[in-house]
């Protein structure tokens, strides 16, 4: 394996394997965007910035491969170069974000709903495991079923089962066509008529509903946005306006997800797209179609958790509160001994940002 | 280097194939029949027959017992009493699995979820459908239908298969160049541990707390748990689809044209590729008026609202003129969209109907490298004296070749199965995969060998631990233990391609 004789990789290796024998905490890191996420770390600062750059990208194979520290600004100008994106939107959160934060953080933007989450994405990864060997799992095509799908399951795993060296991630073609509509509407009436809409073959792309008023983009083919745009009615929303308020959303950059507003931690209810209103005390910001849920509330974490279940969903806490607390909604028992197997198989010395996603490992 | 620490905690089972010689039958069918009623439980060979293979015939073995409980209670019973005897588990849906991956266990139970067939809820307003394993595929569609919706993956098997097999494959369709694989339009399983503990995995929002096991689920062939349930999303249905018929001289110019479909920024809901003799193949079954002498003919569908659809396939025509298409058609109706696709559809019955027998090989490549690929299969179809037919998911590179053989002549089985495992090699060479959707089972699992190393292999044993601790569910297939590979490697180097007889097939 050429690439296990890489100068970074091979100190990388050392590093871990000797961390691995004297059990020393790793705290995995790229640009620090994302910091703010999951549970408080502990541990020695492991950089991954210095593992950068595009490995592979060829358009019409539809996939690029890259390697985990490499700016996302920088992968997404290259994609945008050639006229195509990382569809699930992924927020960055900071300058400095890196692919590898992106996929370990797992987090999908605007375009979740409609195009697929960052996981879906994900086709390939190399990885360091706690042992120090080098593994790859996936590959650079759409296709695989071959072995369990490790990949994937890197997605989201905040850097707990292993450092990222390389991932491959499908990227689509830029949409042709996009315009951006606002509706006045209540909360209710924005859950009933997003599912109605998502019933029908419209080109909604992003949705997002806040104090009384729906805004909706829609992308795809020039016909496609034309015929929905006569369909649909409401308010059409400047080009430019349109861009800065989706990358707002993004970015969590509108005054709405400004510090102090309302007051409180800033929770991210997961929930069925059709969920009643959450009739939890709060501001409340709505996205994907209805399934992503924004609260802005001092109310009690139980309490937010009980009513996220309830209605089928469940409850993290994003930014703010207590983060040495359950950031993320606790698991059932037999959830919690297959996830902890898991850690176990891939970073059995528990060196990998220890804490980050459960207070167990 | 904590050389020990390495050693210390490899799991045995990835290093040796497990013995089951100890399974006790009397003592096994006594506790089954205690927790199953009166029709549920099989063991005279006579009715254990119909289960001894999936759609890969060439494999056959019959289980100990039959299992087809009524409800997931019952699911319970019989996996923790095969957990207290260490007996093995092999999950079954339709049985239309293209590998082995219900092939029965000599030692085990094979647990049919047919009986697991109803839709339980279906809400067109979330657009999700709670069904149980045992519904087909297409019956999700059909109860969709009144609601303008649909489950969008449809592999060619969807009268028959279930979706729990699907999920435990990840199946694909034709259409999942566009809409995706099952992985990306299911939103929960429901499922039941060796230990007969019962997990949620996935919920019906869009993600869910910890690690990504719905991804790990989908696709662990029947290894990791078996599924009791299943919530998928529906898709709005569009307001029309039409497809594209496109003829080549020269199979090198489709693939090309594949590539510049992409290329132009277009992701059509379909994009598929049959060679001449396969051409020919379905022609003959399903007489859809293909052109028989075009060399390879391309099958490029559009949907959306009529103005998109126009202005998709405008395009496409365009990139098709440009990469020397001998000849279009674009379906004039939905009953002329229909014959197209048919023999796409039929590509397998028509290969049963022109051989005796076939394999159905399901390599994934870059598409760049599907000439290449093409071209090497040519030269083998001379090597093994066998024909080869080629039917392409050429959108996402996943080729089917169809081998074509006799079983009864002498040696013709293993010539095919060295010419199938020739190809498998060939693409993780071409920097793809041994199988694209059909899962490894038992047919690929040697050449699972050529695609990880040990160190991944020891890695996917462990994934395996997390989930079933004593590796009861479905052993032997999927992941090759260390062993196997060893012997893999020692033959192909002392004897390059030759049958591999000795390494035991249970
Ligand atoms: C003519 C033909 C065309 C085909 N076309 C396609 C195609 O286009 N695309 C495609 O992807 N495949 C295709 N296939 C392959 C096959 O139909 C799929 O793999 C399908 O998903 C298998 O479903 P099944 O219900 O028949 O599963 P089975 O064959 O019964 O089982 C397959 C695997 O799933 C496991 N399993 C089944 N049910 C459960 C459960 N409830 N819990 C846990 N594990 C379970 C089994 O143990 C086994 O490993 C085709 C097959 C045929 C014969």
């Amino acid at each position: 394996m050429s690439d296990s004789l890489d100068p970074i990789v091979a100190a990388w290796a050392d590093r871990i394997r000797a961390a691995a024998a004297d059990r020393i905490a790793l705290h995995v890191r790229g640009g620090g965007s994302k910091d703010f996420y999951g549970r408080s770390v502990r541990g020695e600062r492991f950089d991954t910035t210095d593992y950068r750059g595009i490995v592979a990208y060829e358009p019409t194979e539809l996939v690029v491969t890259v390697r985990a520290g490499t700016p996302l600004a920088e992968l997404e100008a290259e994609l945008a170069a050639k006229g195509q994106m990382l569809a699930f939107e992924p927020p960055h959160f900071g300058s400095g974000a890196t692919v590898g934060g992106a996929v370990a953080a797992g987090l999908s933007g605007p375009r979740r709903a409609a195009a697929g989450a960052l996981r879906d994405f994900v086709l390939g990864v190399k990885l360091l495991d706690g042992r120090g060997e080098v593994l790859r799992f996936g590959g650079q095509v759409m296709k695989n079923v071959a072995g369990y799908d490790v990949s994937r399951l890197m997605a989201g795993s905040l850097g707990t089962l292993g450092v990222l060296l390389e991932v491959s991630l499908k990227v689509l073609p830029r949409p042709v066509a996009e315009a951006t509509l606002r509706f006045d509407l209540g909360e209710a009436e924005a859950i009933g008529r997003l599912n109605a809409w998502g019933g029908r073959p419209l080109p909604i792309s992003a949705s997002a509903w806040a104090d009384g008023a729906l805004t909706v983009r829609l992308s795809g083919a020039e016909a496609a946005v034309q015929a929905a745009l006569a369909d649909l009615g409401g308010e059409r929303v400047g080009a430019d306006e349109a861009a800065a308020f989706w990358l707002g959303v993004r970015e969590q950059t509108l005054p709405w997800f400004g510090a102090g507003v309302g007051g409180g931690a800033l929770w991210r209810l997961s929930m069925p797209s059709a969920a009643a209103p959450l009739k939890l005390g709060g501001e409340r910001f709505m996205e994907w179609g209805g399934a992503q849920r924004w609260l802005r509330s001092t109310e009690p974490a139980g309490r937010i958790r009980e009513r996220a279940a309830q209605l089928g969903g469940h409850a993290t806490l994003f930014r703010g509160g207590d983060r040495s607390g359950a950031v993320f909604h606790p698991l059932p028992a037999p959830l919690l001994a297959i996830h902890r197997r898991l850690k176990d198989a891939f970073d059995p010395a528990d060196i990998f940002n220890p804490g980050r996603l459960h207070q167990d490992f | 280097m904590p050389e020990t620490q390495v050693q210390s905690d490899e799991p045995l089972a990835a290093e040796h194939e497990a013995d089951f010689a100890a399974i006790d039958k009397a003592r096994l069918i006594e506790a089954l029949a205690r927790v199953l009623p009166v029709g549920a439980l099989m063991y005279d060979p006579e009715d254990l027959r119909p289960y001894e293979c999936d759609g890969l015939t060439a494999y056959r073995q019959v289980p100990l017992a039959v299992a087809l409980p009524h409800d997931e209670e019952q699911v319970v019973a019989v996996l923790r009493a095969c957990h207290e005897q260490g007996v093995p588990v092999v999950a079954r849906g339709a049985g239309t699995g293209l590998s082995g991956g219900a092939l029965p266990h000599d030692r085990g139970v094979l647990l049919s979820l047919a009986r697991f067939n109803r839709i339980l809820h279906l809400d067109p307003h979330s657009r999700t459908a709670v069904v149980q394993p045992g519904v087909r595929n297409l019956a999700i569609s059909e109860a969709a239908a009144p609601h303008g919706l649909y489950y969008a993956p449809d592999p060619s098997s969807q009268i028959a298969c279930t979706i729990g097999g699907n999920v435990a494959e990840n199946a694909g369709g034709v259409h999942c160049l566009k809409y995706g694989l099952t992985v990306h339009n299911l939103l929960r399983v429901r499922g039941v541990t060796i230990e007969g503990e019962i997990v949620e995995i996935g919920s019906h929002a869009l993600d869910s707390p910890g690690y990504d096991l719905l991804a790990l689920m989908t696709g662990s062939e029947g290894m990791l748990a078996v599924v009791t349930e299943v919530t998928v999303k529906l898709t709005p249905k569009p307001v029309l689809a039409q497809c594209v018929l496109a003829a080549f001289d020269d199979v090198i110019k489709a693939g090309d044209a594949v590539a510049a479909i992409i290329a132009a920024g277009i992701i059509p809901a379909g994009l598929e590729m049959m060679d001449q003799p396969a051409t020919a193949a379905v022609e003959e079954f399903v007489h859809a008026g293909y052109p028989l002498g075009a060399k390879a003919i391309l099958l490029c569908e559009s949907d959306g609202t009529p103005e998109e659809v126009a202005e998709e396939i405008a395009r496409v025509r365009a990139v098709l003129e440009a990469s020397g298409a001998t000849e279009i058609r674009v379906s004039g109706s939905e009953a002329e969209r229909l014959k197209f696709w048919a023999g796409r559809k039929a590509a397998f019955p028509a290969a049963g109907r022109i051989s005796p027998d076939y394999f159905c090989m399901d390599g994934t490549i870059p598409r760049k490298r599907l000439g290449e690929m093409l071209e090497a299969i040519q030269a083998m179809e001379g090597k093994y004296g066998l024909r080869c037919i080629n039917v392409f998911h050429a959108g996402d590179g996943n080729l089917h070749p169809l081998i074509l053989f006799d079983a009864n002549r002498p040696g013709e089985t293993e010539r095919a199965e060295a010419f199938g495992g020739e190809i498998l090699e060939l693409s993780v060479a071409l920097g793809g995969t041994v199988t694209g959707e059909h899962g490894v089972g038992i047919e690929k699992i040697k050449q699972m060998c050529s695609q990880f190393a040990s160190a991944e292999i020891r890695q996917f044993f462990r994934v395996k631990a997390a989930f079933d601790p004593p590796g009861l569910l479905n052993p032997g297939k999927a992941i090759p233990t260390l062993n196997r590979c060893a012997e893999y490697g020692r033959m192909r180097v002392s004897a390059g391609h030759v049958p591999y007889p000795d390494i035991p097939r249970f």
